[in-house]
């Protein structure tokens, strides 16, 4: 193989004229922190929703959390972000289209909300499992002492179900994170896309991609330690999730 | 004080657990439901704070018609004590805060009244050292004690008791047997679903024979362990006291 390794590439200057090729590589990084946290927090909310919507004995709550779920993740990912960033537009009013077309940050959003949403329905899928795996008398216990439906979800069924879940959520949370790298495709120019123009620009292709690769590895770190911090926090001694 | 007024009620279309069930629950009367296992006493003692929903019938707590869509259903359960088989203990929550968790969600009590309380009962039924632990550190019979303290601290009108002592070991059925003796000696209505005939013996009013969805036999004390009228509740009395 004819390749010339260049490991200084990261300290020379990059073409854009803001910096070095590794300053390039943070902001990219920077980008991919911000996207992934902002979609994390987006899957868990609605996750969270539509989870509990799941478990609740109303018919009608039962299949728009069904239908929900099954819109987000039967569609591959990519194709939900072009859905978002160049069908929405078409569809919506003349001007309310234009206006998203014209929304500074546009990709950011769109791949923060979209891979947010498609995170969701599996939060939502591992919530209503985890409240669904709580003993039936859990539920009773809490209606008998009075608490309403919402007092005994926020109260009671949620606290536990979220610790029971906690190690597949560090799993949701990790995918969040590296399914951000999709939104290349829209134009967003986080971590994958900082590599791969520097690789335009410098032909390191090899040097680009193990430094993306060192700092996706990073982040995953830090958020697998956090996680795992958080987790030993939260158990409850002699319970399932206790030490 | 509870009144069941023909009372049916079916699982599915075809499973009839309650069959046309009469009785009633005056106040500070002790009355025992036993029967053989499916029987429906479970079931029965369920309907009486809308755990259950029954589809024929009335059930009056306090005045109250339970079955009514307007009842606040919260607001009833609340004043009526519920205990259940496998204690259903909250086991995210430390001892106290299992016992203050309603009093100040649904009884609005400040936290520092509801911890008083709390302290109170939990000295009541010999617990008061166990105070800050978690339920999963407990024995079967403390945590069944927590869970009638739980009850207890809502100051209920009425007690209602789900098989409480037969998820426990024989050591640890008396420990709890003692504190309902001595709630039935204060005076405390209670409808408690058991198989112990000494419990029945020593403190019921009258005993509640149940097979097959129907209540068989609704006699005084005496007159049940006496001369039983059914054949079906001899036979059963003749099983179970005969070890």
């Amino acid at each position: 193989m004819n390749y010339n390794w260049n490991w200084s590439i990261f300290f020379e200057p990059a073409p854009g004229g803001t910096g070095t090729y590794f300053d390039m590589l943070l902001s990219g990084l920077w980008l991919t922190i911000q996207t992934g946290i902002f979609a994390w927090i987006i899957a868990l909310i609605f996750g969270s929703i539509v989870g509990v919507l799941r478990t609740l004995p109303s018919k009608t709550a039962y299949w728009i959390g069904f239908a929900w779920v099954e819109f987000f993740r039967n569609m591959p990912l990519l194709v939900q972000l072009f859905l978002w960033f160049f069908v929405l537009p078409e569809l919506l009013p003349r001007s309310w289209g234009l206006w998203l077309k014209q929304m500074p940050n546009a990709p950011f959003y769109t791949a923060a909300i979209g891979v947010g949403l498609f995170m969701s329905a599996r939060v939502a899928v591992q919530l209503a499992a985890g409240i669904a795996s709580l003993p039936r008398g859990q539920k009773q216990a809490a209606t008998a002492l009075g608490l309403t439906t919402f007092q005994g979800y926020r109260y009671v069924l949620l606290p536990i179900a979220f610790r029971i879940i906690m190690p597949p959520l560090t799993s949701e949370f990790l995918n969040t994170i590296k399914n951000t790298a999709v939104a290349i495709t829209i134009g967003l120019i986080e971590l994958t896309g900082q590599a791969r123009s520097m690789q335009e620009f410098s032909f390191q292709v090899f040097e680009a991609f193990t430094a993306a690769t060192v700092m996706y590895l990073l982040i995953n770190i830090v958020v697998v330690t956090g996680m795992r911090f958080l987790e030993r926090s939260l158990a409850i001694p002699g319970y399932i999730t206790g030490k | 004080m509870i009144e069941i007024n023909h009372v049916s009620k079916w699982y599915g279309s075809t499973f009839q657990a309650l069959k046309d069930c009469t009785t009633k629950v005056a106040k500070g009367e002790v009355v025992v439901v036993c029967g053989p296992s499916g029987s429906g006493k479970s079931t029965l003692i369920k309907c009486v704070n809308a755990l259950e929903p029954i589809q024929e019938g009335d059930i009056i707590l306090d005045g109250i018609k339970v079955n009514d869509p307007k009842t606040d259903l919260p607001k009833l359960r609340a004043r009526v004590g519920m205990v259940f088989q496998h204690f259903e203990l909250f086991p995210h929550l430390k001892i106290i805060e299992n016992l203050c968790l309603a009093q100040e969600k649904v009884l609005g009590r400040s936290h520092d009244e509801a911890m008083a309380k709390a302290a109170k009962l939990l000295d009541r039924v010999g617990l008061k050292v166990h105070a800050n632990k978690y339920p999963a550190e407990l024995s079967g019979g403390q945590q069944q004690r927590v869970a009638i303290a739980r009850a207890l601290a809502m100051d209920p009108i009425a007690m209602l008791f789900d098989e409480p002592t037969s998820a426990l070991d024989p050591e640890m059925i008396s420990e709890v047997l003692d504190v309902m003796v001595d709630l039935a000696r204060e005076g405390m209505t209670m409808m408690v679903v058991t198989h112990e005939m000494g419990f029945a013996r020593k403190v019921a009013h009258r005993v509640i024979f149940m097979d097959q969805g129907e209540i068989v036999e609704d006699a005084l004390k005496d007159d049940f362990f006496g001369k039983p009228r059914s054949d079906r509740a001899q036979k059963f009395l003749s099983k179970i006291l005969s070890h």
